[in-house]
């Protein structure tokens, strides 16, 4: 926690107050607030509808808000055009001027700068080793693949020096090998060059990898700011926890007791103590939903296996995944089955459905989310 | 294999009947340069010996030669014009979303569903009740309202084709709008502005009812062909000057062929394909 | 997005900055000329002077005096068929250069619109001396044997002025037809094959539907500027086979009664895009109850 406090007190390089934006009747942005720091990996994630892109077309200028104000280095952005931001953005269908080259397309931005033919071309060359391109100068737009392409409008955004790239699900488009390979390049050149960088997408795990912070959207609203862990271990709600990996949820009550420590009961599970980080909801609940991560519960194999809790049940189905597997667990006293998945270490065998196995866990890795 | 020979056999049927409508289509063509080139002032068969003297004729006639003048003059006026209406309108209508633009845009290209003489007599009409004389201006204006439609759909095309975030990366990339206009916008749909000029051009350059109704003294070239038609003795000389024009608008035609190809690398079949998007509606 | 569009946004205020000036052209060079034509209609000339009250004189002569009347029949009727064998005639090319042309389309294409770069005076000039008492028709039709006496019901008629339109319009119809056809999804085709349906059935269930809009706009594009040629009537028309447009020009130039002919123009117009609006609502309603 002390880590978090010093990145707060970084510079905040876009500052986003109670912005709204509607188109007609719709309400694309429904009052969003945010401060993202600099030299940052931002990350805005959400599924497709949530006003992810609408908020990154307005901070890059091609859009006003309806209501708020949006900041880009302590200056207010209201009516300043896109060509007058100190933004760059990566577009998902990445906009590559088809009638120019790769050298034309990267200084593009340049020529307005006047610096005279030398400078450019150094400029430009700089640029596309950085992006691993050296040499491809003179290569007309359509001759490049998909990679490539991203790479040219990296350098094309990345060559005018911006306060935050904005990246609109750049990777959207690539196929998956390289899609993963992208990413820690993504992830490398943004440490290399230390510029803010703001990443669109509706991929948990892309968002996961990349991001010093997530903002998870969802129907026009921020729901929750949090690293990748924080986000991943203790989500919010319901609906992040399940957008953000999958998840089991039992019903329980919340308890307090005199001396001001908090646990939960949970019928059949029994009643397991819970720290004040765990719960995201007021203590003051009465019914709310525990929550467990698949990978955070175990099925244990062997009998001197011992967790803090256990309690047995009936595998119904198995689901094998290569290195992980799958399970579904049935614990009679519980509405719903319950997903355990294992990794596959060597000499562990796949449990038959119909037997029976106990399902271990600790108090520590519960959330406390709301009961809806 | 029943199957195949089957179909096989249905397409000669059509390969046929393809073939024979073609030559209906190139009848009058094909005897173009038949009668250009016979020497015998009687339009018909059978036919005399080979001569070039109708096309040396041509080179005396002043009339003609005025009337050409004239007919450039139009032509070149009315392709520039319609085209810069045309980019204005396409420009509007690919990229804006503003109140009334389905009405706007009919009734721009209504023009083509109109009987040209519809559009020559109102004109007329309304030149007479403002007392303005008839010059080649008035052709012009009506030729450009006959061709903008023409203009709106080729562009249309080029301008609906081009991906937004191509103009907003240059305006991201610090690029003014009209310096996005002259360095991503501009480059994109020339070989479109091309096809346009060009195809205006040629629909003005042949434009009879119009120019018969608007001109004054100064005539364009269709309305000297028809004066001519009257006199037989004309004849010959008329067809070696349509054989020339032929020759012409084949080598536009190419040319607009070629520019129509390069418009979008993307898009085939991209003139008919805007020709058709004219009948959405 | 969907987006409510008000006159007032960005977008809108840009769009219509753009399209301001050539919709201006059009009002002043359209709007204004096809009002004030429809005005004109009740006026009276007496020789170059325009009277400008109101009077019904000149619509009840264009619909009365039989002179006119049948004009304007013939016109229809003549405009009529054009689109009919144009259109007939275009379908099966437009059909197969779309399915049948291969990776030669845009050759056929180009083929088929050549003809029409030709000026169009002397393209209607051709069709008369191809279909004339010594035309080219009559010399290859006498040459092979098959007639004594040169045909005559070919020229100075209407059955002239339909072949000669019929020629000209080709392109207005294939292009457009070609288009629907293109559009339409193959597996559609495949889907009905695998359904059952036999080439014939499938193409009447299928394929003619779906081309439809084509065959309406090509019907569209022709008819209603058929009705107002002026040239081929002139040239290959004869005594029987002038149109309603001569009229019109012969008002408007010659007997200097302007009103009539912006009154027979008007009334033209008024009829064939009733006829036209007729066609479409039938035409919908067909599509209508094919789809169900």
């Amino acid at each position: 926690m002390k880590e978090l406090d010093k990145e707060v007190t970084k510079n905040n390089i876009v500052e986003l107050n109670e912005v709204f934006k509607h188109f007609g009747e719709i309400a694309a942005l429904d009052g969003v607030s945010a401060q993202i720091s600099e030299g940052e990996f931002f990350s805005l994630l959400g599924p497709s509808g949530c006003g992810k892109t609408t908020l990154l077309r307005l901070i890059a200028g091609f859009e006003e808000p309806t209501k708020g104000t949006i900041s880009i280095d302590n200056s207010p952005m209201f009516k300043v055009e896109a060509n007058k931001r100190p933004t760059n953005m990566v577009f998902q269908s990445y906009a590559i001027f088809p009638h120019l080259n790769v050298e034309e397309n990267v200084g593009y931005g340049l020529i307005r700068l006047n610096l005279g033919k030398e400078e450019t071309s150094r400029r430009v060359d700089e640029m596309l080793q950085l992006v691993d391109l050296e040499g491809y100068n003179s290569r007309p737009a359509h001759a490049l693949s998909g990679g490539q392409r991203q790479r040219v409008a990296l350098a094309r955004s990345l060559i005018m020096k911006p306060k935050v790239l904005l990246l609109d699900e750049p990777l959207s488009s690539l196929d998956k090998n390289l899609r993963e390979q992208m990413q820690v390049e993504l992830r490398n050149l943004q440490r290399t060059v230390g510029i803010t960088f703001i990443l669109v997408t509706h991929d948990q795990e892309e968002a996961l990898t990349m991001s010093d912070r997530i903002a998870v959207m969802f129907d026009g609203k921020i729901i929750q700011i949090a690293t990748p862990q924080e986000l991943y271990s203790r989500p919010i709600s319901k609906r992040v926890a399940s957008f953000i990996g999958e998840m089991n949820f039992i019903e329980g009550q919340l308890l307090i007791d005199e001396k001001g420590k908090t646990s939960v009961e949970a019928g059949i599970l029994g009643k397991m103590d819970v720290n004040r980080d765990q719960i995201a909801v007021p203590l003051d609940s009465g019914l709310v939903t525990i929550g467990i991560r698949p990978e955070m519960m175990s099925l244990l194999f062997e009998e001197r296996d011992r967790t803090e809790f256990e309690i047995g049940g009936v595998i119904k189905e198995s689901a094998y995944f290569g290195d992980m597997t799958y399970y579904t667990v049935e614990v009679s006293g519980l509405n719903s089955p319950l997903t355990i998945s294992m990794r596959n270490t060597s000499g562990r065998r796949i449990l038959e459905n119909g037997e029976s196995a106990r399902i271990g866990w600790g108090s520590e890795s519960l959330v406390i989310l709301n009961k809806t | 294999m029943v199957e195949k020979e089957r179909v096989l056999k249905i397409n000669k049927k059509f390969q046929i009947f393809a073939y024979a409508y073609l030559l209906f289509l190139y009848l009058p063509v094909l005897l173009l340069p038949i009668f250009a080139f016979n020497d015998s002032t009687i339009i018909s068969f059978p036919l005399n010996s080979f001569t070039f003297k109708w096309f040396a004729g041509l080179t005396e006639e002043t009339y003609l030669h005025e009337s050409l003048k004239n007919s450039l003059f139009v032509a070149i006026s009315t392709s520039i014009l319609s085209t810069c209406l045309g980019i204005l309108a396409s420009r509007a209508s690919a990229r804006y979303e503003f109140f009334g633009k389905k009405s706007i845009l009919s009734f721009l290209i209504l023009p083509l569903f109109l009987p040209e003489i519809i559009v020559g007599v109102a004109l007329l009409v309304v030149l007479m009740q403002l007392g303005l004389a008839l010059t080649l201006w008035t052709v012009i204006l009506g030729h450009t309202l006959i061709c903008t439609p023409f203009s709106i759909a080729i562009l249309n095309s080029a301008f609906a084709n081009m991906d937004m975030s191509l103009e907003e990366a240059s305006l991201d990339l610090g690029e003014t709008r009209f310096g996005t206009f002259k360095r991503v916008i501009l480059p994109m749909v020339t070989p479109g502005l091309i096809s346009s000029i060009l195809i205006c051009f040629t629909i003005s350059l042949d434009e009879f009812i119009i120019a018969f109704f608007l001109t004054g003294t100064e005539t364009t070239l269709p309305v000297y062909i028809w004066g001519q038609l009257r006199f037989p003795a004309k004849l010959p000389g008329v067809m070696a000057l349509g054989f020339l024009m032929l020759l012409l608008s084949l080598l536009l035609l190419s040319l607009f062929e070629y520019f129509r190809r390069r418009t979008n690398r993307v898009i085939d079949d991209q003139v008919n394909l805007e020709f058709g998007n004219l009948f959405k509606s | 997005m969907d987006r409510a569009i008000s006159l007032f946004d960005t977008d809108s205020k840009r769009g219509l900055s753009l399209i301001g000036l050539p919709f201006g052209f059009s009002l002043l060079l359209l709007a204004a000329p096809l009002i004030l034509i429809f005005f004109l209609g009740f006026w009276k000339q007496d020789y170059l002077i325009l009277e400008r009250s109101f009077s019904l004189d000149n619509y009840i002569e264009a619909w009365t005096e039989p002179m006119y009347r049948d004009l304007m029949l013939r016109s229809l009727g003549i405009s009529a068929s054009v689109t009919f064998a144009t259109v007939l005639l275009a379908y099966p090319m437009a059909y197969f250069i779309s399915f049948h042309g291969g990776n030669r389309k845009a050759l056929w294409l180009f083929l088929v619109t050549i003809p029409f770069w030709t000026s169009y005076l002397l393209r209607v000039f051709l069709w008369k001396v191809i279909l004339g008492y010594n035309g080219v028709l009559n010399s290859l039709l006498d040459w092979l044997g098959l007639i004594e006496e040169p045909l005559t019901f070919i020229l100075y008629n209407a059955n002239a002025v339909v072949i000669t339109l019929t020629h000209a319009w080709a392109p207005f119809a294939i292009l457009p037809i070609y288009v629907a056809l293109e559009k339409i999804d193959r597996s559609y085709l495949e889907a009905a094959t695998d359904l059952g349906d036999g080439p014939l059935k499938r193409f009447f269930r299928i394929t003619l539907p779906l081309s439809m809009t084509g065959v309406v706009g090509a019907a569209l594009i022709i008819f209603i500027p058929t009705i107002g040629d002026y040239v081929t009537p002139k040239l290959v028309g004869g005594k029987d086979g002038l149109m309603i447009a001569n009229m019109i020009q012969v008002q408007f130039m010659k007997a200097n009664n302007a009103p009539l002919g912006a009154s027979l123009a008007v009334s033209a117009m008024g009829i064939v895009t009733m006829i036209s609006v007729i066609f479409l609502t039938f035409n919908r309603r067909w599509l209508r109850k094919r789809g169900s």
